[in-house]
C-alpha cells in the first residue's frame, strides 16, 4: 500500500507538533525526484520551514527548484485569492478593483477558514495537470507540509465546510471539486510520528478523525528520529555491573551508553505499540540524526531510507 | 524561592506559548500543579484537542467544563497539594454556543444565531475559531474569580500573532456594520458605499452565488445586536494580557534550531505587543561535560567492556556530545536575546513525560531553586 504513496497526485504530510513533518515531506519530496518525478513541496501557514531549512534561501510564492527535480513553494493566501480572482473574473483591471476595495479585503480577513479554504485551492490547482496558472508546468507529486495533526485536518475539512456552507454557486461547485480531489484515490496521508508515548496516540487518534471525518484512510506512518539499537541488554547489563568504575570520562561515556539504550528500548516499545494498533497501515521507520541542523544532506539521507522502504 | 516561581508569584493568569512538540502542554500542566502544591486554585486550560493534558493530569477525560484533579492522585505521586488543580479542554463549538447563549439580546435573536447555517459550519469546523475562544473562556473564568490562576496552553500556532491579534480580530469581524449594510445589498445602502464596493458586490454575487451572500448578510444582521459585548470582552482580555501585575507570558522551546528561532521570535512580538513576559523554559535539554571526547577514553573503556563495545560506546559518547553542542549553541543564542530575562532548562528526560509522576520529575528541574540547580550541575 505504501508502494503506492509515491504514485499519489497529492500527500498531505501531518503529524503531531515537532516531530519532524517538514524534514519528512522534503525526504520524500526528494525520494520522488530520484525516481524521476517532477515533485513540489508546498508550505502552508507562512512556515517557512523549507527555506529556513536551507539557510534562508527564500522560498516564496514562485515555485522554485531546490534540487533536480525538487521543488518548493509557500503558500500565501493572499496570493492564492489574487491568481484565483484573476482566473475568475477574467480582468485583472476588475479583479484588481475588487482587491482593492476595503469591505472586500475586511470580509476575506474576518471570516473564518478563509485563509485554509484559499490555501486548499492553491495545493489543489499544483496537483492539476491542466494548471490553471497560465504556462505553469504539471507536477507529478504535490506534498504538502501540512499544519499538526488537529489544525491539518482542520485544513482538508475546510472546503467541505465551504461547500456545505454556500450550498449552490460557483463557490460550492469549487468547494466540491477540491473536496472530492483530497478524499479521492489520487490523494494519499501521511503521518509523521516520533515511537513515544504522546505521538503514538496523537497518530492512533489522526487516524480515527481521518476515517471518520473524511472517510479516507491513513496511507502510511512515518515513525521519525527512532534512536539506533546499539547496545544489547546483555551489554547494558555488564555496563551496570561496572558500577561506576573508570574515570569520569568513562563513567560518563557508559552512563550516555545506558541511557541511550534506556531510550532506544521505551521507542522500540512504542513502535510496536503502534505496530499494533495501525492494523494494515503501513509504518515505515526514519533514523535520529545527531546533526546541529537538518539541511539538503540530511534530506537526501532520509530520502534514501524512504526509497528503500516505499 | 525558585526564580520561576518568582516570575510567578501573584500573577491571575499565565500563558504558555512556543511552537508545537516542545512539551508546551506539559510545561503548562507542571506550572499547574506547582502552583497548586503552593496553596492556589489553580484551573489548567487547554486548546489542543489532543488527550494530552487529560493523560498527564491522569483525568479519564476532559471536556469544556473544568475537571479538578483528585488529591488523591496527587499525593499518591507525591503532591501535597494545598490548593486545588482543575483542567479543562476548550471546545470552540460549545463554548461559541454558549456564548451567544448568555449575550444574545432576546431569544430571537439567540435562535437566529445558532440556527444560522453559516454559523453552524463556521463555530465547529473552521480552523482559527480556537483562538477566539480561547481568549472568550479566558475572560469568561477570570471575571468569575473562581480561580486564583489560570494557566493557558495556547495552540501551537507558527503565528504567534495568530493567538494574540485573536481578540482584536474577533471583534473587527463581529462589528461589520459596513459589511451588514453592504452584503444586505439593496441599491440604497449599496449608494452609500460608493462606486468599488458597487462593482464589487456584483462580482460577488458572480463568485459565490446570490444565496451565500444572503445567508451571510443574515448572519451578520443577528450577530449586530452582539457587537458591543464582543468589543468590550476583546479589550478587556487585551488589558489583562498586558497587564504585567496580573499576567506573564511563559515561551517554551527546545534547545533544536528551528524552535530557538520560534522562540525568539515570540520573545520580540511580545515586546513588540508590550506584552509581560515572565520566562523562557526550554525542554529536552542534553548535556555534556565538554564537547570534546577524552583522548585516553577509547583505551580506558576496552579495558574495562572489552574492544566491540568499547568502540560503540566511545561512538555513542560522541553522539551525544555532538547533540549537547548542539543544544548548548541553541541555548547561547536563546540567551543572547533575552539579556538576562530569565531562562530555566529542563533536562532530556530518559523516558518522555505523560502522567503525574512525569511532571513531578519535571517540576524538580523547572522550579529548582538556585543553589539546587548548581548543585545538579555540579554533579553532573
Amino acid at each position: 500500500m505504501s508502494s503506492s504513496l509515491l504514485d499519489k497526485r497529492l500527500v498531505f504530510v501531518t503529524g503531531k507538533g515537532g516531530v519532524g513533518r517538514t524534514t519528512v515531506a522534503a525526504a520524500l519530496g526528494l525520494a520522488a525526484a530520484r525516481r524521476g518525478k517532477r515533485a513540489i513541496v508546498c508550505e502552508v501557514a507562512q512556515q517557512e520551514r523549507v527555506s529556513r531549512a536551507l539557510g534562508g534561501v527564500g522560498v516564496g510564492f514562485e515555485e522554485t527548484e531546490l534540487a533536480p527535480g525538487l521543488w518548493a513553494i509557500s503558500v500565501d493566501p493572499q496570493r492564492a485569492m489574487e491568481e484565483y480572482l484573476r482566473d475568475r473574473i477574467g480582468s485583472r483591471r476588475l479583479s484588481e478593483l475588487v482587491l482593492e476595495n476595503r469591505l472586500f479585503q475586511y470580509l476575506t480577513a474576518a471570516t473564518p477558514g478563509m485563509r485554509e479554504l484559499l490555501t486548499m485551492g492553491k495545493v489543489w490547482e499544483l496537483a492539476q495537470l491542466e494548471r490553471r496558472t497560465p504556462e505553469a508546468a504539471p507536477y507529478d507529486i504535490v506534498i504538502v507540509d501540512a499544519p499538526a495533526t488537529g489544525h491539518g485536518l482542520g485544513i482538508m475539512r475546510t472546503p467541505r465546510t465551504f461547500r456545505d456552507v454556500a450550498r449552490v454557486g460557483p463557490i460550492r461547485r469549487q468547494a466540491d471539486i477540491i473536496h472530492s480531489f483530497v478524499t479521492g484515490p489520487k490523494t494519499g496521508v501521511l503521518c509523521v510520528a516520533r515511537p513515544e508515548e504522546m505521538p503514538v496516540n496523537e497518530t492512533l487518534q489522526f487516524r480515527r478523525a481521518l476515517e471518520a471525518d473524511m472517510g479516507i484512510a491513513l496511507d502510511a506512518v512515518a515513525v521519525n528520529a527512532l534512536y539506533p539499537e546499539r547496545f544489547s541488554a546483555a551489554e547494558a547489563a555488564r555496563i551496570e555491573s561496572l558500577d561506576g568504575r573508570g574515570s569520569v570520562a568513562a563513567r560518563t561515556a557508559l552512563e550516555a551508553a545506558l541511557g541511550e539504550h534506556a531510550r532506544a528500548r521505551t521507542q522500540r516499545s512504542q513502535l510496536r505499540r503502534l505496530r499494533r494498533e495501525t492494523d494494515d497501515v503501513p509504518v515505515l521507520t526514519l533514523p535520529f540524526l545527531f546533526t546541529p541542523s537538518v539541511g539538503l544532506t540530511e534530506w537526501g539521507r532520509l530520502a534514501a531510507e524512504l526509497e528503500r522502504s516505499l | 524561592m525558585s526564580a520561576l516561581a518568582a516570575a510567578l508569584e501573584g500573577r491571575e493568569v499565565v500563558v504558555c506559548a512556543g511552537p508545537g512538540g516542545v512539551g508546551k502542554t506539559t510545561s503548562a500542566a507542571a506550572i499547574g500543579l506547582a502552583m497548586a502544591a503552593r496553596g492556589r486554585r489553580v484551573a489548567v486550560l487547554t486548546i489542543d484537542p489532543a488527550r494530552r493534558l487529560a493523560d498527564s493530569l491522569g483525568l479519564e477525560e476532559i471536556g469544556g467544563e473544568e475537571r479538578r484533579v483528585d488529591p488523591e492522585r496527587l499525593s499518591a505521586a507525591g503532591v501535597e497539594a494545598s490548593g486545588e488543580l482543575w483542567a479543562a479542554m476548550l471546545d470552540a463549538k460549545r463554548t461559541w454556543d454558549e456564548l451567544i447563549e448568555r449575550h444574545a439580546p432576546d431569544e430571537r435573536t439567540r435562535d437566529a444565531v445558532l440556527g444560522n447555517r453559516i454559523y453552524k459550519e463556521l463555530s465547529s469546523a473552521v480552523a482559527g475559531s480556537q483562538e477566539y475562544m480561547a481568549m472568550e473562556k479566558l475572560h469568561e473564568l477570570h471575571a468569575e474569580g473562581r480561580y486564583d490562576l489560570l494557566v493557558l496552553d495556547t495552540p501551537p500556532t507558527r503565528n504567534a500573532l495568530d493567538f494574540l491579534d485573536a481578540p482584536e480580530r474577533l471583534s473587527r469581524f463581529i462589528d461589520s456594520r459596513s459589511l451588514r449594510l453592504f452584503l444586505r445589498g439593496n441599491r440604497g445602502s449599496l449608494k452609500l458605499l460608493g462606486r468599488s464596493s458597487q462593482a464589487l458586490f456584483a462580482v460577488l454575487r458572480r463568485i459565490t452565488g446570490v444565496d451565500l451572500l444572503e445567508d451571510m448578510a443574515e448572519f451578520f444582521h443577528s450577530f449586530g445586536g452582539m457587537s458591543e459585548g464582543f468589543e468590550r470582552r476583546a479589550r478587556e482580555v487585551n488589558a489583562l494580557l498586558a497587564d504585567g501585575a496580573r499576567t506573564t507570558f511563559v515561551v517554551v522551546a527546545s534547545p533544536a534550531e528551528e524552535a530557538v528561532d520560534e522562540a525568539i521570535f515570540f520573545r520580540r512580538r511580545l515586546r513588540e505587543s508590550g506584552l509581560p513576559f515572565g520566562a523562557a523554559v526550554v525542554n529536552r535539554v542534553h548535556s555534556a561535560p565538554g564537547a570534546m571526547a577524552d583522548p585516553g577514553l577509547q583505551g580506558e573503556l576496552v579495558e574495562l567492556v572489552g574492544e566491540n563495545l568499547a568502540r560503540r560506546v566511545v561512538r555513542n559518547d560522541g553522539d551525544w556530545r555532538a547533540l549537547a553542542e548542539r543544544d548548548r549553541l541553541g541555548l547561547e543564542r536563546l540567551a543572547a536575546e533575552l539579556e538576562g530575562e530569565l531562562l530555566v532548562r529542563v533536562p532530556d528526560l530518559d523516558d518522555d513525560v505523560h502522567d503525574l509522576d512525569g511532571l513531578v520529575r519535571v517540576n524538580e528541574h523547572l522550579f529548582a531553586s538556585e543553589t539546587t540547580s548548581r548543585r545538579r550541575a555540579r554533579l553532573a
